[in-house]
């Protein structure tokens, strides 16, 4: 650090600057949450500290929105989803990268395509399908295409690792036999293990606030995701304020505290998602 | 991941390995819809073998097996490759590639999605640059980009040279912490948020009361001419606590020794910017604008919350369209050709910025 960064002037705009970004990033949920607490169908104030706080509204909203319906609902999708495509994609990867698959740089040219693809760009023939299928407005229309979306990332993902990963135990071992399987199982994926922990964050979040798969796959909202659950919530009760402030606060509040809790871990997998 | 990218000076630090010069060499990504599945890095290059400064498993390394006499064939060991690679492939092909190939097929023809379907030739295609409500969508997904993009980046660029690093400390977790709030909430909560934000009585307009703004204030994601924006300040909330945290840490790993440089050289605060922190950070810049334009040109979830692409179609972009095209006009065929435009449109735009990246 240069000499000057650590003036009081400077220690100060530091901290100045740090706080304003921070106030931009929370206001629009405390305007939520004071909203919250109005009278039901009044029209509140952008923010202000009610005179009455309306605490029941979360009770009523709790109701209202079938909250606990909605959390077991993302939380089967989440299972359906994560686990396989966490595993699917630590498999690919580490076939990619370590195992000279035929024809392994076809693959992985195939794979960039939908690294950028956009979910809009699938979403109309995957009704289609899903449809002849019969799995229309099942939870497996959502998880099924979810898992397939997600394995460009998962693979790329898992791959670098793996070609980052020790070589030279690798190469020993295969000298003395050992299958792929057992370099896989006793050297590769230990190693492996902070890259697998990240790609199982971020594939939590994209499965959790999956809003389109849902929304078009599912018709009964009960069956959603909650971000799937919370859409419909507010063509519901879009001019009760209190009760749809109400209601989204109790919807976000439970990622919002799994991540507070394991912050440091999400902070850590998002900028490394970005920059590895 | 590696133990080089853990050095706060790893960057500079003179004997560049081989994992270094991979990751100038990757592309970075993102898929689309939600910016909640942030980027990957996607190593194209061929991979040099390096010496790992790792400490292997000592535990893995005592209870490898025991030896056996390499029997098995070079040429069935690749082949046996292909299982663990089969199932990510045969999910990938069913639910990303045939659909990506009914899309293009699909855009060939007029289809209300029951009846039969008609060729219509290059028509779907023409249409979106024809079609106003088409080609405007197309014109509002890049007014976003400013919105997502550029100004996320350019503000978090200021502000993350003047705050130059999140030292460790309470205060500087909690404004991690706090900054990173928006990208781990589902987009739909932001879209509930700021309508609520942006409502008549809402505290956007309530500020401007406050201070005699009166006649400013209005319906914002209602009106003809600030809905857009509105949106775009959606996006904006969303992307900056994200940028500028990443280029925060992105400027904790230039060499401390270069500021000092061009201190000694005379550079004042605006010169080091552009001598130092800039080139630093190309790598970063590179990273947020990718994923924030993606998320830009693929808006879908805060458009739909917000507006639904109106007042009239001021705010519609291609995936509301899409989605409305599909879903309620029945007409399949344009919603697919549009499908594919995005898709190809998202690789076009995304292609120059990897190559800031590369470069360096």
């Amino acid at each position: 650090m240069s000499a000057a960064s650590s003036t009081l002037v400077d220690r100060i705009s530091r901290v100045a600057i740090l706080m304003a970004l921070m106030m931009f990033a929370v206001i629009p949920l405390l305007s939520m949450f004071t909203a919250a607490l109005a009278p039901q169908n009044s029209t509140p104030p952008g923010l202000a500290w009610p005179a009455d706080p309306q605490w029941h509204n979360f009770v009523d909203a709790w109701t209202a929105a079938n909250f606990l319906t909605l959390f077991q609902s993302s939380v089967l999708i989440v299972l359906g989803v994560v686990p396989a495509a966490v595993a699917m994609a630590t498999a690919a990867g580490y076939g990619l990268a370590q195992l000279a698959v035929p024809g392994g740089r076809l693959i992985n040219a195939i794979l960039l395509v939908g690294l950028t693809l956009p979910f809009e760009a699938l979403i109309t023939p995957l009704y289609y399908n899903l449809r002849d299928m019969g799995l229309l407005g099942s939870r497996w229309a959502v998880i099924l295409p979810l898992i397939g979306l997600l394995m460009p990332f998962g693979v790329f993902w898992m791959r670098a690792s793996f070609l980052k990963a020790e070589t030279a135990l690798t190469e020993a071992a295969k000298l003395d036999g050992a299958s792929a399987w057992q370099i896989f199982r006793r050297i590769q994926l230990p190693l492996a293990v902070p890259a697998l922990s990240a790609l199982t964050i971020l594939f939590f979040l994209a499965t959790w606030n999956q809003y389109l798969l849902p929304l078009v796959l599912i018709d009964d909202p009960s069956m959603r995701t909650v971000a799937g659950g919370l859409g419909a919530f507010q063509g519901e009760h879009g001019t009760n304020i209190a009760l749809l402030c109400a209601g989204s606060l109790l919807i976000i509040a439970p990622s919002l505290a799994v991540f507070l809790i394991l912050q440091r871990h999400f902070v850590k997998a998002l900028l490394q998602g970005a920059v590895k | 991941m590696t133990p080089n990218s853990r050095h706060p000076n790893a960057r500079h630090a003179p004997p560049r390995t081989a994992d270094a010069q991979q990751t100038g060499a990757t592309t970075k990504i993102s898929t689309g819809g939600a910016m909640t599945l942030n980027a990957a890095t996607a190593s194209t290059g061929k991979v040099v073998k390096k010496p790992s400064f790792v400490e292997p498993d000592l535990d893995s390394r005592k209870s490898l097996p025991v030896p056996r006499p390499a029997r098995r064939r070079r040429r069935a060991d690749r082949w046996s490759g292909v299982v663990w690679v089969a199932p990510a492939l045969v999910m990938y092909a069913v639910f990303v590639l045939y659909p990506l190939g009914q899309s293009v097929q699909f855009s060939f023809y007029e289809w209300d999605g029951i009846g039969p379907a008609t060729p219509a030739g290059l028509d779907n295609w023409k249409a979106i640059f024809t079609e106003p409500e088409l080609f405007g969508s197309v014109i509002h997904a890049f007014v976003l980009i400013l919105f997502y993009t550029v100004l996320p980046v350019s503000i978090g660029l200021v502000a993350a040279s003047l705050i130059r690093e999140l030292r460790v400390g309470p205060f500087n977790t909690a404004a991690r912490v706090v900054l990173f709030i928006p990208q781990v909430l589902p987009p739909v909560a932001a879209g509930i948020a700021w309508t609520w934000m942006f409502s008549t009585d809402g505290l956007v307009n309530q500020s401007l009361r406050a201070v005699g703004l009166e006649s400013f204030t209005r319906a914002w994601l209602g009106d003809f001419t600030f809905a857009l924006p509105a949106v775009g300040i959606i996006g904006f909330w969303l992307s900056l606590g994200f940028c500028t945290v990443l280029l925060l840490s992105g400027i904790g790993k230039i060499d401390p020794s270069l500021y000092e440089a061009a201190r000694l050289d005379g550079a004042g605060r605006v010169g080091e910017f552009f001598a130092v922190t800039l080139p630093g950070l190309r790598q970063e810049i590179a990273v947020c604008a990718t994923i924030t334009t993606i998320a830009a040109l693929a808006s879908f979830d805060v458009v739909q919350i917000a507006t639904q692409g109106g007042p009239g179609y001021q705010t519609m972009v291609p995936g509301v369209e899409i989605y409305r095209l599909t879903f309620l006009e029945q007409q399949v065929g344009q919603a697919s050709a549009l499908a594919v435009f995005l898709a190809a449109l998202v690789l076009l735009v995304i292609w120059p910025i990897q190559r800031i990246g590369r470069h360096e």
